[in-house]
């Protein structure tokens, strides 16, 4: 590329513009909102140009090096890097999701907001960086050279695969409800336009169309999170800072919970472990997340595109403090929603039609999405597809019919991706706010499918196809191969995903412990302990994968009973310990590594000197 | 490669600070992803702000020293790096 050095000189210039025109292009959707555009055609515009701009980028990146394709040339800055995993990482479930189980489960729920985030710390100080002077382009490649050839990388490539395949389906799926709602089209139509808005960005540039979509979409999901709780936070408290001022909502919310009539028998919000058993899975779930966090390709391959390995292990740093300011905002918009339903919803008289039109009135977002069927009183909510609409007159029936005169804490119901999304209408905001809520959640979903379709497609274009296949392909080849594969992946995930797989979305969050028992130990013993061998490591990635499946299967659907009660999103509590124990015992019943592969782990471990996997064209 | 600039005692002075600051770096992350949390009901008692501190350990707290930690990890390491004449900018 021509213009490279401009480009990358210039990328706090090209993103600070990129960034202006977003905030203009919100406010002159906002002024075209208040002169009679209807929200419709917001919701298109939002939707339209937003995907227009990743595709511009993903095309301007387009490229025919294979460097380039896997790992960006290793050219990303640090602090881009970050923005870039920061997208990569956080997906329609870190958008949406997570405020509405912070809503639903209270501190019980804070245990995905420590795991998701520590886990950085054992990327930043185990395995991202030794990686990065190794050279790799994906995580197999690392596996295949350091336990000498391709039965390890196969094994890699099939944990590989099972993670992010399942994890793929559910950003896919997110898209689809995302475009579905706000272009008004069916869900399967809605599939395959948000396929296309992943292909555009990733098919031509590989990693490097990635990256740069990546950090403009990080920009979009962050502005589009914190806008409406900063609004929200300065009507409620005078202070537009959220994350500092719902301590107040806290206490608030506390107070309501110990004298409102209506909330009597509710858990309470910041309800700790009751007993050792629910202490226990509090404490697996974070272990778990946190090293299937270390182990997932997809997130582990961002930090083969940095220019040094300095610079991989900031670019860790960057990374979770970019993600830290959408998780540490979560908390805040469960809190907001919390105080708005306790206060405005819960104990509001339901024993006349007008009183339940006077509950419409102060909080006219429970009529909104009660409409949808997300929002539920008395038992009764709305049916788009059958006509049923929340309506004062059968509210009051339902609630006549339950004998209750006020709105008690068990005859109101949300469902949980609601709280995010409803965060506009509860703080009275135009309708231009939701769109950009809808922009930023598509645009959290795009980044990472994006990420996942690439770990997954070069798994199979360079380790199996390239280095298994055929391992004299040209240039030009390889990069051919890596495209069909590429779109294959994705037309076979848009496709599944048409068939609303529900148990297979259930799967997305076995992937943390699939990816941690199956690959963790392999890739920190082989760095950390020189006596690990190639059968060590094999037999501890198989016994790993092995006994965290069979606990996952087994429980779910073998009817068998939870050891210890372990629940089985946490399942790589066993399958971690195992795969380390294997790993040790099998590596010490078996030769040493020679003398070459110890000068190999040496050479990882130190910053300087050449990448040991050096593309030789 | 790894010790062309190197006598092989200074690579193993290298990798025995490495792995101490790995050590240390790693009880703090079992700290603040584990430890701290055992004693959120007595954290509870404490209210800063109108922030009961175990919920604010978890919902923040831990989340400001993971962060903290990893950059302060990677300039730690670097300067061993650069001790050792190991890092990418040495001769």
């Amino acid at each position: 590329m021509k213009n490279e050095g401009g480009f990358l000189n210039n990328l706090g210039k090209i993103y600070g513009m990129y960034t202006g025109g977003f905030v203009a292009f919100v406010i002159l959707l906002g002024i075209l909102e208040q002169v009679g555009v209807p929200n419709k055609i917001i919701g298109y515009l939002f939707i339209f140009f937003t995907i227009a701009v990743y595709a511009g980028i993903g095309i301007l990146s387009r490229t025919m090096q294979v460097s380039e394709y896997y790992v960006a040339g290793r050219q990303v800055p640090a602090v881009y890097n970050g923005m870039a995993t920061a997208a990569d990482w956080m997906s329609a479930a870190s958008f949406i999701a997570m405020a509405g189980g912070l809503y639903g489960s209270g501190y019980s729920y804070l245990a995905f907001v420590v795991g998701w985030t520590g886990g950085y710390v054992l990327v930043a100080v185990l395995i991202a960086p030794f990686l990065r002077k190794f050279g790799a382009y994906t995580v197999p490649d690392f596996l295949g050279a350091r336990y000498g050839g391709n039965f390890a990388r196969t094994i890699g490539i099939i944990i590989l695969f099972c993670c992010s395949f399942s994890y793929i389906l559910g950003q896919i799926t997110g898209t689809g409800i995302i475009a579905s709602r706000f272009l008004g089209i069916s869900f399967e139509l809605a599939v395959f336009v948000g396929l296309a808005g992943i292909l555009v960005c990733s098919m031509l540039g590989g990693m490097r169309a990635v990256t740069w979509t990546q950090v403009a979409q990080y920009i979009v999901l962050i502005i589009a999170y914190l806008i409406p709780v900063v609004i929200l936070s300065a009507q409620k408290t005078g202070v537009p800072i959220p994350q500092l001022m719902y301590g107040q909502v806290l206490q608030e919310i506390q107070h309501l919970e110990a004298t409102k009539p209506a909330l009597a028998g509710a858990k309470p919000f910041m309800a700790t472990p009751a007993n050792a058993t629910e202490a226990l899975n509090f404490f697996a779930l974070i272990l778990c997340l946190m090293v299937g966090t270390a182990s997932l390709p997809h997130v582990l391959m961002r930090f083969f595109t940095t220019p040094s390995v300095k610079a991989a292990r900031q670019s860790v740093g960057w990374a979770l403090l970019f993600i830290f300011i959408l998780y540490f905002t979560a908390p805040a918009y469960a809190s907001f929603a919390k105080l708005e339903v306790y206060q405005n919803v819960l104990g509001a008289g339901v024993s006349t039609v007008e009183a339940v039109q006077q509950l419409f009135a102060t909080s006219p977002w429970v009529r909104i999405y009660g409409d949808l069927g997300l929002v539920k009183l008395c038992g009764f909510t709305g049916d788009p597809t059958a006509g049923v609409m929340m309506t004062a007159d059968a509210v009051f029936k339902a609630c006549q019919g339950l004998n209750l005169t006020e709105l008690t804490h068990s005859a109101f119901s949300i469902q949980s991706d609601v709280v995010v999304i409803a965060t506009p209408e509860i703080a009275g905001l135009p309708y231009v706010i939701a769109g950009l809520v809808a922009a930023g959640g598509l645009a959290a979903a795009l980044s990472t499918a994006d990420g996942l379709l690439l770990a997954i497609a070069n798994a199979l274009s360079h380790d199996v196809y390239y280095r298994m296949v055929d391992p004299t392909a040209t240039t030009h080849k390889r990069l051919v191969v890596a495209r069909v594969l590429l779109v294959a992946v994705a037309v076979l995930g848009a496709l599944v995903a048409t068939t609303r797989p529900g148990g297979i979305l259930a799967l997305v969050a076995w992937a943390f412990s699939l990816a941690a028992a199956g690959l963790f130990p392999a890739l920190v013993m082989g760095v950390w302990w020189k006596r690990t061998t190639k059968e060590g490591a094999i037999a501890g990635m198989l016994a790993g994968f092995g006994v965290t499946l069979f606990y996952l299967i087994m429980t779910r659907y073998g009817g068998m009973g939870e050891w210890f009660g372990v629940k089985n999103i946490s399942a790589g509590l066993f399958g971690i310990p195992t795969a380390f124990l294997v790993t040790y015992v099998v590596s010490l019943m078996t030769p040493a590594p020679s003398k070459e592969m110890q000068d190999f782990i040496d050479a990882i471990r130190i910053p300087k000197g050449q990448t040991l996997m050096d593309e030789k064209t | 490669m790894a010790d062309s600039n190197m006598s092989s005692g200074g690579a193993e002075a290298h990798w025995a600070k490495t792995k101490s600051l790995m050590i240390t770096t790693m009880i703090i992350w079992f700290v603040f992803s584990f430890g701290i949390h055992f004693f959120v009901d007595a954290l509870n008692g404490i209210v800063i702000f109108g922030f009961p501190m175990g919920w604010y350990m978890a919902a923040q707290g831990s989340l400001i020293v993971f962060v903290v930690t990893i950059f302060w990890f990677a300039s730690r390491q670097n300067a061993i790096d650069e001790e050792f004449g190991v890092s990418e900018d040495s001769q």
